[in-house]
């Protein structure tokens, strides 16, 4: 960063201003209003709409401020006759073909072009020739169209091209025909798309879900944080007789910028789904009945009494509130229970005494940007954690190399990208390829030095220890998928240490909202709180389920979707002898296996704080009321923990609670994203096996994205199948097959086949559908493809 | 998940060899400049720029699908649906105007019985819209058939060109 700075004069006051920078950002610094509607400080400068028109002395006409640089001495009046005679102008011009039908537009009350209207544009409109009508674009389920309305900024074009990554939207036609559309019907793809929405000045691209719903100024805004993935981010719910009608973004340049994804914008709906749960509920010999809290938390405590505490799995959904999850783990400790997890979607738990305090991304998120390579191992990024990859996108946009390990090229947005593709069970040797490139391996464990020993370096291997070692900054990074790999932990080890020896960051992409904060309030089996050791660890989330217990706490959870294996998840909990199931929703499946349901509050209808991966507390307040009966968990928890008759369980407010956990932190927080050490590692695995892979769909991640019927709409057309290269289709002859049946130890599945040229010899990519749960198991696991019986 | 085929496949090997010779005359990073070549070359073959092989265009010069549409769309020599095989401009400018393109323009839709911008119904001959000056107008009225100058119009000059093309069929 340059420091060179000029002297320049904003109607006649003197500022510093950076060399460089255009007349616009000095004077949005400044407050000093200049109308506008092309520029937008986070696009390229387009300077198409020519209504930021100032005053520049000696210059003969006036000037665009977004596309002007400062110059030492420069005179700027942004409200000279001069510049008003030329913003004039053009509102004059931009109103010639914009309808004159804010009343019915679902922007009116929130539109730039109506405001800059109201300061620069004439009462009566001297135009009296026909104005032009555009056709509506169909853009999918999430973003509505009047294109009429369309004033041809480009700022929806330019945020596909230069922050989403895709062009999508572009301008066909020429002069008075020119139309920003798609030119052939398609549906916007890109994850973020709904930040067209926000971008448009106009009227023309609105929020389909929920469309003329509700009045700009009707509407109450709370701000909030967004629980759906681990960068936590900063929105506003906009909120309307005590339902949540639309979520938009809140700045914050250390977090979402001025962006959120469109998981997070459209999310809202499963909060008005039609299975929340509005009543308290208890299975009885006579079936379902509805009771009251008193009622069914005395039963809860009385029943629950009768375990002993080894019987009894507490299981947490890593989006719940920290407030929720520290005083879950603190009630069922005071009763004596071990057994707390909240890693539903994990396999691997060895070397759980060596992870660090929580799972960090290792640096800040906006220092991703500064990255000169980055390495993700099993992870597919753009769709478990959109906006991280935006920052890896952004970084790539400037030189960034950024190589994968997965089992196929994903479809990323980076311009420049390599994927080493090999199938997971491969995944430990190919790491332990490039940790063999180390001068050294002594800092691994006898074991793990074994493995690196037996390989041989591949050029692959030799080029990213290369590439990461002679970059400046570069991070190495965990995703979902390497997380849930059967042998995570040798992955994990073999990924910190090759960042250590090449001196990259190491960072772990954690799953959810709230998974740091639960890794800080211990709902885990062997850490308490804080960090502190469990000298009696219990059982982990995967054990307590292949291990029936007799009894279950279920947290916010859908054993039949969030588990990295759902099946016997659910097996667990209907063979159990009492289940007690914190939730929002309420319908038939939870039926099948609750005993009690009690119905919560989700993260609008509480006040609660989110850790996000870098370690970052969020605390919000509630925007809405549950409805019914239904409670924020935290108030249920402190009744039940005197129920139990623990009293001293006593808290007011939510902060309370918080700050009772923070006092607990008596050092500084441990900021390190390195395992402790790598002794312990899960080395057994079927090399030879052909195995499947799969992740959690971008709309499937927790109860509330599942709910939400727009995305769901959305990704429709995703079906559930089976995908794997031609190569691999020939040698299981499977070739001609339109449909073949997956067996995977017990389970099998009969799947629609894709051939994907992509995909690595000797594995498979099973692909369910947000809707649909996973019935074959383990999410990375040894499977045989056959035809279909009766062939 | 769709199936990752090569688009190209859906260009002839004449089209392809054209587009290669485009893609020669240009800096290696800078592919995309063919593209007005290439398009110009698809509609030679096809009379008019189909969807599907815009976008095997797009993916054989690296460039988003939607950038080959805005280029097709803005330039008005291309057809973006398919047309009569003789094309038949007129140009209607100031000096064509002055010498009686109106009548011309008038009689050939009478004669071939469509509008301005229609082709007639054996796909023989489209009327197009002409935007702007030829630059002839020293042979005013004049019309553009297949890209020949046909100059010094006359409504029976016109019949003959007509006869002339209706034979060639």
């Amino acid at each position: 960063m340059s420091e060179e700075t000029v002297q320049i004069f904003i109607n006649d006051k003197e500022v510093t201003a950076p060399k460089g920078a255009m007349v616009i950002e000095v004077t949005d610094q400044l407050d000093v209003d200049v109308p506008r509607f092309c520029y937008h400080k986070k696009l390229s400068v387009a300077a198409n709409c020519r209504m930021c028109m100032v005053e520049v002395e000696n210059a003969p006409k006036p000037l665009p401020a977004c596309a002007t640089p400062v110059m030492e001495g420069m005179k700027v009046y942004t409200k000279s006759p001069l510049a008003l005679d030329a913003q004039q102008g053009t509102m004059e011009f931009l109103l010639i073909n914009h309808p004159l039908d804010c009343p019915v537009c679902d922007q009116g009350g929130e539109c730039e072009l109506q405001d800059i209207a109201m300061g620069y544009g004439n009462s009566v409109s001297r135009y009296t020739e026909r104005k032009r009508v555009v056709p509506d674009k169909e853009l999918g389920p999430l973003v509505s169209t009047d294109m009429t309305r369309c004033i041809h900024c480009t700022r929806c074009v330019r945020f596909g091209t230069e922050i989403a990554g895709i062009s999508e939207l572009g301008a066909t036609g020429r002069g008075e025909f020119m139309e920003i559309g798609t030119y052939v019907e398609k549906s916007l793809s890109s994850e973020l798309s709904g930040n067209v929405i926000d971008v448009c000045p106009v009227g023309a691209l609105n929020a389909k879900p929920s469309r003329m719903s509700a009045r700009a100024w009707e509407m109450v805004q709370s701000a909030s944080v967004m629980p759906h993935d681990s960068v936590g981010s900063n929105v506003y719910l906009h909120t309307l007789r005590n339902q949540v009608m639309r979520v938009v973004p809140r700045e914050n340049d250390e977090i979402n910028e001025t962006w959120i994804s469109d998981r997070d914008r459209f999310s809202y709906e499963g909060l008005n789904a039609s299975d929340r749960a509005t009543q308290v509920m208890l299975k009885t010999d006579q079936g379902w009945q509805a009771t009251d809290w008193d009622t069914s938390l005395t039963h809860v405590a009385d029943k629950l009494k009768q375990y002993q505490v080894n019987d009894i799995g507490v299981l947490a959904a890593p989006h719940s509130t920290l407030e929720e999850l520290y005083l879950l783990q603190k009630v069922f400790r005071q009763l004596g229970v071990n057994n707390i997890d909240h890693r539903t979607q994990q396999l691997d738990f060895i070397d759980q005494n060596a992870m660090p305090l929580f799972p960090y991304l290792g640096q800040t998120i906006k220092s991703i940007e500064e990255n000169n390579s980055v390495f993700l191992v099993g992870s597919n990024i753009r769709l478990e954690q959109p906006m991280l990859a935006h920052r890896i996108r952004k970084a790539n946009a400037i030189g960034c190399e950024v190589v994968s390990l997965n089992s196929q090229e994903f479809d990323f947005h980076f311009a420049r990208h390599y994927t080493w593709n090999l199938a997971p069970q491969q995944w430990l040797q190919a790491l332990a390829e490039i940790a063999k490139c180390a001068d050294s391996i002594d800092k691994l464990p006898a074991e793990l030095r074994n493995i690196v020993d037996a390989v041989n370096i591949s050029t692959d291997a030799q080029q990213i220890y290369d590439l990461l070692n002679n970059s400046q900054q570069s991070s190495v990074m965990l995703g979902a998928i390497a997380q849930s790999h059967p042998q995570a932990s040798a992955l994990r080890a073999l990924s910190d240490f090759i960042a250590q020896v090449t001196n990259s960051n190491f960072g772990m992409l954690a799953q959810s909202g709230n998974t740091v904060g639960a890794w800080l309030s211990g709902v885990l089996p062997h850490r308490f709180s804080a960090g502190e050791i469990n000298p009696n660890a219990g059982l982990n989330a995967s054990e307590m389920i292949a291990t029936s217990r007799r009894a279950y706490v279920l947290f916010n959870l859908e054993p039949e979707f969030d588990f990295a294996n759902s099946p016997q998840a659910l097996e667990a909990m209907q063979t159990a002898d009492f289940v007690v199931v914190f939730t929002p929703f309420n319908n038939e499946q939870i039926q099948q296996y609750a005993d009690v349901i009690l119905p919560i509050a989700t993260f609008a209808e509480t006040d609660g704080t989110f850790v996000n991966t870098v370690g970052h507390w969020q605390s919000i307040g509630k925007a809405v009321s549950a409805p019914g009966e239904a409670r924020p968990a935290w108030k249920v928890l402190r009744v039940l923990a005197n129920k139990l008759g623990f009293g001293d369980v006593q808290y007011q407010t939510s902060e309370q609670i918080r700050d009772e956990l923070k006092q607990l932190f008596t050092d500084e927080i441990d900021f390190t994203s390195h395992l402790k050490d790598f002794s312990h590692v899960n080395l057994k695995s079927d090399v030879n096996k052909m195995h499947r892979v799969s992740e959690t769909p971008i709309y499937a991640v927790d109860n509330i994205v599942r709910r939400a019927s727009s995305l769901q709409i959305a990704v429709a057309d995703q079906e559930s199948h089976v995908a794997m290269s031609t190569e691999q289709a020939k040698q299981l002859d499977l070739l001609n097959e339109q449909v073949v049946r997956v067996v995977q130890g017990k389970r099998e599945v009969t799947l629609p086949l894709r051939i994907v040229e992509s995909m690595s010899d000797n594995c498979v990519w099973v692909q369910r559908s947000a809707a649909q749960k996973d019935t074959l198991g383990e999410a990375i696991a040894p499977v045989e493809v056959q035809r279909t019986a009766n062939a | 998940m769709n199936e990752v085929s090569s688009k190209k496949s859906v260009l002839s090997d004449h089209l392809q060899d054209e587009i290669e010779d485009w893609i020669s005359r240009y800096p290696i990073d800078q592919k995309q400049s063919a593209v007005l070549g290439a398009l110009r070359a698809l509609q030679h073959e096809e009379g008019y720029l189909p969807v599907e092989k815009m976008d095997a265009i797009a993916e054989y010069l690296e460039m988003p699908a939607i950038a080959v549409y805005e280029v097709a769309s803005f330039y008005s020599m291309f057809e973006l649906k398919p047309v009569g095989k003789h094309t038949i401009s007129v140009c209607t400018n100031l000096s064509c105007m002055l010498r009686g393109a109106d009548e011309i323009v008038e009689h050939l839709k009478n004669k071939l019985d469509i509008d301005l911008g229609e082709s007639t119904p054996d796909g023989k001959f489209y009327l197009k819209q002409e935007e702007e000056c030829l630059a002839a107008c020293c042979g005013a009225p004049m019309m553009q058939v297949d890209h020949v100058y046909k100059e010094n119009l006359t409504v029976e000059k016109v019949d003959a060109i007509l006869k002339e093309l209706d034979h060639k069929n």
